[in-house]
């Protein structure tokens, strides 16, 4: 760990430290100020740092957990699934195709309403294999059930690997829930960031809660076969579950905005209040974005710059009042959803939200960063005057495909 | 049947053993009957038993010539399926598989 | 360690309730109720998919009166390595109760096991967990309506291996699936047979008591998937034994033993005449198995440094 430089003191009193992290050590120094106890995990580029950085902790007895040395990502969140379900609060990591490994598993997670955390330092899917960042390994977790945070910075990685602790763990959600960020560019960059000198504060606001467990004492079944006489209500559950999380990330934002001074929303905005034309997109490369919009402002483009940080639960209403000027919708996508109608998954569901309340802006989807592919500022700016040239075919195109040679 | 709001969360079951109430006896063809005058007390029916449809009764049983057991055997007709194991097993035919007629 | 020298130290309670779906006469059902008395009711089971997982708990009923979990189908082993480690971290923390002792056993079938379960299984070995691990073998995927699996028989027919004129039964013999994890050179492995259950009880008993992971795999006669009249499961059990087409023994520390000696054994016909899955076999094959059978034994013998299984009768 880097020599701190900086003793902080929040509006609310609480002291904090100014570090120096990537942000997959972020991500383990937030597991072990929450303070867990099984860790299951495997090995996958770009994810490692989380996992051997956890090993010092528990190496060095800062973090009293116990590592499970799995031999596959399926046994991973299997692993984690069996130490939940028998009371301990549990961690894992992953990406790319141990996420894609694990996929039935995630279902199973769900399914079985277990409080579980996850990071995941996303990456494009084989084939070809690409050990470089995209969101294809995320999207495609999408329909699991799972919450899930996407962070543009180190520190959001930190405050939101909390928040999922409490709201995995609160007693009207019992979801898994994950937090996801850039592989290479944030789980391998340093940025600076804020860390509560007294980590106690920390497990204060994640206080452990009594759940039904395996216990000898109250014996259960847990996992069995449900057939089409109850399934369908079990599983009615979860979506309720799923509604019942949103109200959960909003009170979790506000835990950490009191306790760190630090404010999170579903959906982020910047310099949108009077802007015809803006930009959504998700993850590290946000932070781009921000002053490919401030450029631009300087050449008089009244353009703004929107981010999504909650995916799951999607956050329709947030997403359809933050964009309510806004008459132009540019969605930034860094997955594709083959064949679909819309390719990019945030857009599609974009264009759904906007569906429900029955008014909508232009909304262009476009597609970047694919395997690792750079976006640049000169990237956002060129996306805003193609689609200002493109005029009414940006929307008849469907998904256009940024920077793709041919 | 129960609604999602009265259905605990995750397909939980959290009542131990209630398969109880499933009463499996109805799945029999064979019916098996035990003369407890040729029974030696083996343990072995009730050891085979898949369903653990036989239960151990303690209590005296003096037979009709006379020997004295200090347990006997009662099959739990709720659930014996009629496999036939405990009439196979038994080392002394005291066990008579008899069809049933409903 | 709960001592069993004959049916009278058998506890009483049944941890495993009736009214469950496994088949008329499926040993299964017997195999479960003897682990879960000699396990007791501080067990915590983890049933990988098979036949025993959906029958017993078909919502909203269980027969288990122990806590029970269902994952997948290929991760038991996992699970439990996860439950074990959680109560190992939950006790040294004083979250719950350090002083009591807590079984963690995995039931699993041969598909579970010897196929898609096979790299779980051997990670949990690996690691040490100390956990249970119990193979119940009907040798074929019966939950799924009798497909071939690796612990399969030679020759034996199921719907993927049928016996036609162009392909005779499962053409690969039985993966040694014991010796396999033995290899892993774990603390206690044993092979049980439900038709000796004092030697299979006594095997879950030393399973349970060693520092580290322990494996029993027991055979477990199957009346629908081996075709025959589901009264003869134990004598079909009792004459693998009798032909050495099981052979029951056990491994302690590195210590190989046979538990059940058969001074003189029979020809392997008797065990497959009786089964409907061999039917059809012509005299040749079934020389061809007696053939592989005898050199098993005589390795077998060789390895012991005696002769437990005798020379054949017949």
């Amino acid at each position: 760990m880097q020599a701190s430089v900086e003793r902080v003191k929040t509006p609310y009193g609480i002291e904090q430290t100014r570090v120096l992290l990537n942000s997959n050590y972020t991500a383990a120094y937030a597991i072990r100020d929450v303070g867990v106890d099984v860790i299951a995990a495997y090995p996958i580029t770009p994810q490692t740092g989380v996992v051997e950085k956890l090993a010092e902790f528990i190496a060095s007895g800062e973090l009293d957990a116990e590592m499970i040395h799995v031999e596959s990502e399926h046994s991973a969140l299997s692993a984690v699934i069996g130490a939940s379900a028998a009371g301990a609060r549990v961690f894992t990591a992953t990406s790319s195709q141990g996420l894609e490994y694990m996929h039935e598993v995630l279902h199973i997670a769900s399914g079985m309403r277990l409080p579980i955390v996850m990071a995941v330092a996303t990456r494009a899917l084989s084939a070809p294999i690409n050990i470089w960042c995209d969101y294809t390994d995320l999207m495609n977790a999408r329909d699991t059930s799972w919450i899930t945070f996407i962070a543009y910075t180190a520190q959001e990685v930190y405050d939101s690997l909390i928040e999922a602790y409490i709201v995995s763990e609160d007693p009207e959600v019992m979801l898994p829930a994950m937090v996801a960020y850039d592989g290479f560019w944030m789980s391998h960059t340093y940025e600076p960031l804020y860390i509560p000198v007294d980590r106690e504060i920390v497990r204060k606001i994640v206080p452990r809660r009594s759940r039904i467990t395996l216990d000898p004492e109250n014996p259960v079944t847990m996992g069995s076969i449900v057939g089409p006489d109850y399934y369908y209500e079990i599983k009615y559950q979860q979506v309720v579950a799923m509604e019942q999380a949103y109200r959960s990330v909003r009170n979790a934002d506000r835990i950490i905005e009191d306790t760190f001074g630090r404010r999170y929303e579903p959906i982020e905005v910047y310099r949108v209040e009077d802007a015809d034309i803006a930009i959504l997109t998700y993850g590290g490369i946000y932070g781009t974005l921000l002053d490919a919009v401030d450029r631009m402002r300087e050449r008089g483009i009244r353009v703004g710059a929107m981010r999504i940080r909650l995916w799951r639960p999607f956050p329709a209403e947030d997403l359809v009042s933050k964009a309510r000027n806004i008459s132009t919708l540019i969605v930034v996508d860094r997955a594709i959803s083959f064949g679909a109608s819309i390719s990019g998954p945030v857009a599609l569901e974009t264009i759904a939200a906007f569906h429900r309340v029955g008014s909508s802006p232009d909304v262009i989807s476009i597609v970047a960063g694919i395997g690792g592919r750079p976006v640049t500022e000169r990237d956002f700016e060129g996306m805003v005057e193609t689609v200002f040239k493109l005029g009414r075919r940006a929307r008849e195109i469907g998904t256009l495909y940024w920077g793709v040679r041919g | 049947m129960k609604s999602w709001r009265e259905l605990p969360i995750g397909g939980i079951i959290l009542e131990a053993g209630n398969s109880v109430k499933r009463r499996t006896g109805d799945w029999r063809v064979f019916k098996p009957i035990i003369d407890h005058d040729r029974c030696i007390r083996c343990l072995l029916c009730w050891i085979y038993c898949p369903d653990g449809a036989i239960r151990i009764v303690d209590g005296v049983y003096k037979t009709s010539d006379g020997k004295l057991w200090s347990l006997s055997f009662e099959i739990d007709y709720d659930y014996c399926k009629g496999c036939g194991i405990c009439a196979e097993e038994c080392p002394v035919k005291a066990i008579e598989l008899v069809e049933e007629v409903r | 360690m709960i001592r069993i020298r004959g049916v009278r130290d058998l506890p009483r309670e049944e941890y495993f309730a009736p009214g469950h779906g496994l088949c008329a006469g499926c040993t299964a059902g017997t195999i479960v109720r003897h682990l879960l008395k000699i396990a007791g009711r501080n067990t915590i089971v983890v049933n990988a998919t098979s036949c025993v997982e959906v029958s017993t708990t078909m919502y909203p009923y269980t027969s288990w009166r122990v806590p029970w979990l269902h994952v997948a189908f290929e991760n038991a082993a996992a699970a439990a390595s996860g439950i074990e480690t959680a109560i190992r971290v939950l006790a040294r923390k004083g979250i719950i109760d350090p002083g009591r002792s807590v079984n963690i056993v995995v039931l699993a079938g041969d598909g579970g096991t010897y196929d898609i379960g096979l790299q779980s299984l051997s990670g949990m070995l690996e690691r040490g967990h100390r956990v249970m691990y119990v193979l119940y073998d009907n040798e074929a995927y019966m939950n799924t309506g009798i497909q071939r699996s690796g612990s399969t028989p030679l020759h034996a027919w199921t719907t993927t291996t049928p016996l036609g004129k162009a392909m005779r039964g499962k053409i690969q013999p039985k993966k040694p699936i014991a010796e396999i994890v033995a290899a892993h050179r774990i603390p206690y492995v044993a092979t049980a047979n439900v038709a000796y259950p004092i030697d299979m009880d006594q095997k879950f008993s030393k399973g349970l008591s060693v520092e580290g992971p322990s494996f029993i795999h027991v055979l477990q006669p199957c009346p629908t998937g081996w075709r025959f009249d589901p009264r003869y499961g134990i004598k079909i059990g009792r004459l693998a034994v009798e032909t050495a087409m099981w052979i029951n023994w056990e491994m302690e520390n590195g210590n190989f033993r046979v538990t059940t000696r058969v001074p003189k054994r029979k020809h392997v016909r008797h065990y497959l005449e009786a089964q409907g899955r061999f039917r059809g076999l012509t005299k040749e094959e079934i020389e061809e198995i007696q053939e592989y059978i005898d050199k098993e034994v005589e390795r077998i013998n060789k390895l012991v440094g005696e002769e437990v299984i005798g020379p054949r009768i017949d």
